[in-house]
């Protein structure tokens, strides 16, 4: 199945990774692909791990990613960039959102939140680490942080010919398109900048 | 158009399509997306009912009635409609009706894993299990036609992966349905033992007609390409199973299973030299396989718990293991925790002051309140269980002797409605020495799912206003007295139990305080704030678990962005450096 891409996005419940996929399989469906995205609901409202998982290609069986198989994973927090990478490849781009969300056993004192996670990326995959939170406030609403990573997924993914600007104006909310569009263009310039 | 929608929106189209009249439901992970994209097509009366058993008569009762009807639940929700179901399988139906049961394989968002798909064959049902969102429109259909062609109600099987993963589907229209005209028929819906006996040949020569039918239906459907590999397979595994075996590999996707067609599977067994069955959960496809004398591979090479997907297939049968990375020294676990203002907090708070006392907890956003560091729930297991758990508790130490206990038994108030209430006529019915409290956690709506409407809420699923059911009213013509409490005001939620547990007379608690995720309650809220200079570090706030609240440099802090100003934490503080932060005042 080497021609489907498999992307996997994870964050915390509310930081708008499910806007990012939905964005971004908007693109895909409009350039033809055939898409699956999966997304698993429950808990994540309630400060868990939330993850999406988007493949396309020219046919899409398994909506599923399995460990080693993305080809790009686009951690929205540091530590859940450390969960997550099992399921990229040896060879896979990640794409890290320097920014930390602390977990209640770390907020209770049980635990530190781990140190040098960046470094310890670094030294097992490519990695891609900036700080999409820091780029989305100067924008003037953090919220957006989500479009600066959707931006540097584009980017790394290399597909000239998508068009996922349009579709970003599309589903944003109308009040914050202008910031979003900014925020998709900031972060295609960010990854562009280190890929 | 072609839309990329969620197996769950997908079976709503279908429904929609079919020309389905009324569908009734209550919600249950992952099956509530059903009915809030039915919601959205105002052709089709639908609604929350306050259980699942409730819902499907509902349903099945305006089948009865002429028209097209639905229900739909999750896997756990099917075990307390299953009365009606064994017997609306020997009544049959007027209009179409379809019952469908979400599963969880891999319990994301349950409490147990469950293969639904032994009840189509234990009420002797037709049932379909869709691989993806298009199978799910188009299944759904099919099990319309279907369920009137033979007189049936029809089960559509689904799972997690299949409602909640997004695929490509093209919507068609409606179809106009007449209605039915109703003609009293007892010998067919009245179903004395008599009539049952009667009824029982008929049951039996339908299921002999939808073998032909599974036989021909296109929706098993083979896959021939080379004859070296055969796979049987269903629901999302066909979709794995395609990713897994080489492409030279022959399929026989069944998307109706219940019954199955034994000439088909034995044709293509025939087929092919190696025959494989890749099914997700129990071995029901190919335990048939295996009675029509088949060899196969099946379980337990391919696991038989937990959800599937290619990279379990593909170790289980070929032995191959991925490669990847991993860090699991930079990352620690995020439980789940009740919200930051949650009312729930303020009741386990005090919970735990009662030393030598047992909670019964229930299914809801409370079942938190086992978590650290709140730790005050002893034992769950059911939808309506935390009275009747409780009961069961206090029958046993009236029976040991050590009834010197208090047990508090808990229910939400969607769950004292779904089945809480007839633990409380039981309470009182056959009333034990032990003393019992039951609490009622009233957050006005059904949260866990997703804020849902439920008979004590004052609205409907559409948000049309209805009448009240007030709790506090049916516990009281059960026969308890009631204190109904504020729980975020702890002194308040303190006195009350202890009035609760010192009472003479049967007496229940209703702490009531709505739910901080309601949109239509959401307001200009306080924060709390720490003075960090005056912290003395005993992190007694921490006790509350909030995930709000942090401890660091020493002292302990308040998140600002997540803060509701509940004053949970300030009430605990026992050295009063919690403070209400200044309301602020948007420009």
């Amino acid at each position: 199945m080497s021609d489907v891409t498999s992307i996997v996005l994870i964050g915390v419940g509310g930081q708008g990774t499910i806007l990012v996929s939905k964005i971004l399989t908007h693109a895909l469906m409009s350039h033809g692909y055939d898409v699956k995205m999966s997304e698993v609901h429950g808990m994540a409202q309630r400060g868990g791990s939330v993850s999406t998982q988007v493949r396309f290609g020219k046919k899409v069986h398994s909506p599923l990613v399995g460990k080693g198989e993305a080809d790009i994973l686009v951690a929205f927090e540091k530590m859940e960039a450390a969960r997550g990478l099992g399921c990229l490849k040896q060879d896979g781009i990640l794409i890290v959102n320097d920014f930390e969300i602390v977990p209640l056993p770390v907020a209770a004192g049980r635990v530190p939140y781990p140190d040098g996670i960046l470094d310890a990326l670094s030294d097992k995959v490519r990695t891609i680490a900036f700080d999409a939170a820091g780029t989305a406030e100067a924008l003037g609403q953090t919220r957006a942080m989500n479009v600066v990573l959707l931006g540097a997924l584009v980017e790394a993914l290399s597909l000239e010919a998508l068009n996922v600007r349009d579709s970003v104006a599309e589903l944003v909310p109308e009040a914050s398109r202008e910031v979003n569009l900014l925020a998709f263009d900031a972060g295609r310039d960010m990854a562009r900048a280190r890929l | 158009m072609k839309s990329l929608w969620s197996g769950n929106e997908a079976t709503a189209r279908g429904i929609y399509e079919a020309g389905v009249s009324v569908g009734s439901a209550y919600p249950g992970t992952p099956s509530t997306e059903i009915f809030e994209s039915l919601e959205q097509y105002p052709d089709v009366y639908c609604e929350w009912a306050p259980n699942e058993k409730v819902a499907l008569e509902v349903a099945y009762g305006a089948a009865v009635g002429g028209v097209r009807a639905v229900t739909a639940m999750k896997h756990v929700g099917l075990n307390v409609a299953a009365d009606p179901l064994f017997t609306a399988s020997y009544n049959g139906v007027r209009g179409g009706f379809v019952v469908i049961t979400a599963d969880d394989p891999s319990m994301h968002s349950s409490q147990n894993e469950q293969d639904n798909r032994h009840y189509a064959k234990a009420a002797k049902i037709p049932m379909f299990e869709p691989s993806d969102s298009e199978d799910s429109l188009l299944m759904m259909k099919e099990a319309f036609r279907l369920s009137e062609r033979y007189d049936t109600p029809v089960l559509f099987r689904t799972t997690t992966r299949v409602c909640h993963s997004k695929s490509i589907v093209e919507a068609g229209e409606r179809e106009t349905v007449e209605a039915k005209p109703y003609e009293k028929d007892t010998a067919k819906y009245i179903m004395t033992p008599a009539n049952a006996y009667a009824r029982r040949p008929f049951v039996e020569e339908r299921t002999r007609r939808l073998m032909q039918y599974a036989e021909t239906t296109p929706f098993n459907r083979t896959e021939m390409n080379g004859t070296k590999i055969g796979v049987i397979t269903s629901g999302i595994a066909y979709h794995y199973a395609k990713e897994v075996f080489p492409a030279d590999a022959s399929f026989l996707k069944l998307g109706f299973t219940c019954p199955m067609p034994p000439e088909k599977i034995r044709a293509f067994a025939a087929a092919v030299d190696t025959l494989y069955v890749i099914e997700e959960l129990d071995p029901f496809i190919e335990t048939f396989v295996r009675t029509l004398g088949l060899d196969c591979i099946g379980k337990p090479t391919v696991p038989e718990m937990y959800e599937l997907n290619p990279e379990r297939l593909r170790e289980a049968l070929f032995g191959t293991k991925p490669a990847y990375q991993t860090l699991p020294e930079k990352h620690v676990a995020r439980p789940p925790a009740l919200c930051p203002g949650c009312p729930h907090r303020g009741l386990f708070v005090t919970l735990k002051k009662f030393k030598n006392a047992i909670v019964t907890g229930d299914i809801g956003c409370y079942t938190l309140g086992a978590a650290p560091p709140l730790e005050s729930i002893d034992c769950i297991v059911c939808m309506g269980g935390g009275f009747t758990l409780a009961q069961g508790l206090a029958k046993a130490f009236d029976a040991s002797g050590r009834d010197d206990r208090v047990i508090f038994g808990l229910v939400g108030d969607s769950t004292f409605f779904h089945s809480g209430m007839t633990g409380a006529v039981e309470m009182i019915y056959n009333r034990a020495r032990t003393k019992i409290v039951p609490i009622v956690l009233d957050n006005n709506t059904t949260s866990m799912t997703g804020q849902q409407e439920n008979p004590g809420t004052g609205m409907r699923m559409r948000g049309e206003v209805a009448q009240v059911v007030p709790i506090e009213r049916v516990l009281e013509a059960i026969g308890f007295a009631v204190i109904v409490v504020d729980p975020q005001d702890l002194d308040k939620m303190k006195a009350a139990c202890d009035e609760a547990v010192k009472s003479e007379a049967p007496t229940a608690i209703v702490t009531r305080r709505p739910c901080v995720l309601i949109k239509r309650l959401r307001k200009a809220r306080r924060r709390c704030i720490v003075d960090r200079e005056q912290c003395r570090k005993c992190k007694r706030c921490l006790s509350v678990g909030c995930p709000a609240i942090f401890f660091k440099d020493g002292a302990s802090f308040i998140d600002q962005t997540l803060c509701v100003g509940c004053t949970v934490c300030l009430q605990v503080c026992p050295f009063d450096v919690i403070k209400m932060a200044p309301l602020e005042v948007k420009a």
